[in-house]
């Protein structure tokens, strides 16, 4: 019998195992990486375009801020984008590639493998919704004399717990539909940002979408960062943001772990642990 | 001590996990859902069995080959004992292990190697390697020296261990995958037909290091093959998979006595009873 001690090192090892593949992966495909950076950042000018845009159809609002609104609201859908992509790719990359049954059998605890994953996604994410920012700010020349940009990465690192929780379940998808599975990730990120004020107030959502926004951590996550970069709020100042994305994580994780555990085994049980869906 | 046994160190299984059998199956039975090709109805499934109430053991240290057709059922079986699928019925135990009730406890114990090399192909050799062997709780420390010896051990050529998978041929990804199954020490190794589609010297190679492994180290081993002359040469005994059913388990001479055949072909076809056309027939119509 093993010691705690023994499986709690060996488990580490393991959960550094797939930051370090995460990163050989990324390496190997930098310039992959690049396109789709460029493309992120067009799908954001976009959006972010738009407040000029009502500026020049003759509607009156503060172009600056809207703007800022308009940016934040991009840079967290394509970070949400991000942590789905690559934990839906815990399935879908692995059995493209045909390794998924050495991963699957190998002594490495599933919560451990998926919280592997979700570290990667969140550093990775961080960085990238880091630059994605800076590079849209600087195109429009966004001034932001009141932001407290730690308090913003506070917020969405609390955030990221709930995002991992959730993309632990749409990561099964993979399993349960080999061919159309990936693509509910993008769904899920879709039907949470909709309802969670991603472009506009929730004010403005029919009375259930208002309700559901109340369980959506996008909805905190994106008040929490917007008031920390417009007004400038430090973190305690967002504890209303906080206490429910604290919640909604401590329920999330274990959520997304056991429907996980299920769909693994609805795959064992029925042959779809495999290469070749 | 031999070269290979110098790479392959740390034996994993404890002093009571080596006083039990290596595997220890006990009328274990798989089914899979099929659709009705014929039916009125598109979504309804019928259960197949794969594996029928196979029962045998293989003791520490021995190299046992299964043989069987396409769609025989070995595959399931290695599947099955790499904790990969759930069973329906019957019982597996690696080392004491139960199979599908102490998955982690078995797959410390176990790797494979099978048909297709699996890796993500582009990466390296030395990248796919290390980090498999993190998941088997090795440090970049104890890799950083072993994987460049394991790979030379099995016939790799050092200069192009960054070199990214897919520029290396069929052969060489079947030596890397070697490579990883034994760079974590494995007490059982499943290899699911690791020759099929290699060149006759690549085949070679690959079954002479199986060889020296099973000298050097006291590795125990399940060949899944169809390949009769490969399990003829590297297993101590030779099992027939025939439609899911263990039709027998025996020395590969002690086979040819039993069905008063002269080569191992021989005795496959009777004791399956069934010719080589009779056998693609099958295949062709997906009832094997």
């Amino acid at each position: 019998m093993r010691g705690p001690a023994v499986t709690l090192r060996s488990e580490l090892i393991g959960l550094a195992g797939v930051v370090e593949r995460n990163a050989y992966l990324v390496k190997r495909y930098a310039w992959w990486e690049v396109a789709f950076f460029l493309w992120t950042v067009a799908n954001t000018l976009t959006i972010v375009f738009i407040a000029k845009g009502v500026e020049a159809a003759g509607g009156e609002l503060d172009v600056n801020r809207q703007t800022t609104v308009l940016l934040i609201g991009g840079v967290i859908w394509a970070y949400l984008g991000i942590i789905f992509e690559i934990l839906t790719e815990t399935v879908a990359w692995e059995r493209w590639e045909g390794t998924i049954e050495y991963t699957f059998m190998a002594p490495l605890s599933r919560p451990v493998h998926l919280i592997g994953m979700g570290l990667f996604a969140v550093v990775y994410g961080v960085a990238r919704a880091g630059l994605l920012f800076g590079v849209i700010a600087f195109f429009f020349d966004l001034e932001m004399p009141n932001a407290d940009f730690i308090s913003a990465l506070v917020v969405l690192g609390v955030a990221s717990i709930s995002f991992i929780g959730i993309g632990m379940m749409t990561a099964v998808l993979p399993l349960i539909s080999p061919e159309k599975g990936s693509q509910l990730g993008f769904i899920a990120q879709g039907m949470l940002l909709v309802v969670s004020g991603v472009y506009y107030s929730v004010e403005v959502l029919p009375a259930p979408m208002q309700w559901l926004s109340t369980i959506s951590p996008a909805t905190y996550a994106l008040e929490g960062i917007r008031d920390a970069i417009l007004h400038g709020a430090g973190v305690t100042d967002l504890w209303d943001e906080l206490w429910p994305l604290v919640i909604i994580g401590a329920v999330s994780i274990p959520l997304g772990f056991a429907v996980f555990r299920r769909g693994e085994r609805y795959a064992k049980q029925h042959g779809k642990l495999k290469r070749s869906g | 001590m031999s070269r290979t046994a110098s790479i392959i160190t740390s034996i994993t299984a404890t002093p009571d996990e080596e006083a039990r059998p290596a595997v220890d199956v006990v009328g274990l039975r798989k089914e899979f859902l099929r659709r009705e090709p014929k039916s009125r109805w598109p979504h309804r499934k019928k259960p197949v069995p794969a594996l029928k109430n196979l029962t045998f053991q293989i003791d520490q240290g021995e190299c046992v080959a299964i043989l069987g057709q396409n769609g025989s059922g070995k595959s399931t079986l290695v599947r099955l004992l790499s904790t990969l699928l759930l069973h329906d019925g019957g019982s597996a135990r690696v080392f004491g292990h139960d199979v599908f009730g102490e998955p982690a406890a078995v797959r410390r114990l176990v790797n494979r190697v099978s048909v297709e090399a699996s890796f993500f192909k582009k990466m390296s050799s030395a990248e796919n390697l290390s980090y498999a062997a993190r998941f088997y709780g090795l440090t970049a420390g104890q890799t950083r020296s072993r994987i460049p010896e394991i790979l030379e051990k099995v016939g790799f050529p050092p200069d192009r261990r960054n070199e990214s998978m897919e520029s290396l041929s069929r052969g060489m990804q079947q030596k890397v995958a070697l490579a990883r199954a034994l760079l974590t020490s494995p007490v059982l190794l499943l290899l699911d037909e690791p020759t099929t589609g290699l060149d006759p010297r690549s085949k070679l190679e690959v079954q002479t290091f199986i060889r020296e492994v099973r000298g050097a180290h006291d590795v125990t081993i399940l060949l899944c093959t169809h390949d009769l002359d490969e399990a003829e040469v590297l297993a101590d005994r030779v099992g027939i998979l025939d439609r899911g059913e263990l039709l027998v388990l025996e020395p590969a001479d002690d086979l040819k006595r039993r069905y008063g055949a002269s080569t191992l072909e021989e005795a496959f076809f009777a004791a399956t009873g069934r010719t080589f056309e009779q056998e693609e027939a099958d295949a062709k119509e997906g009832l094997s």
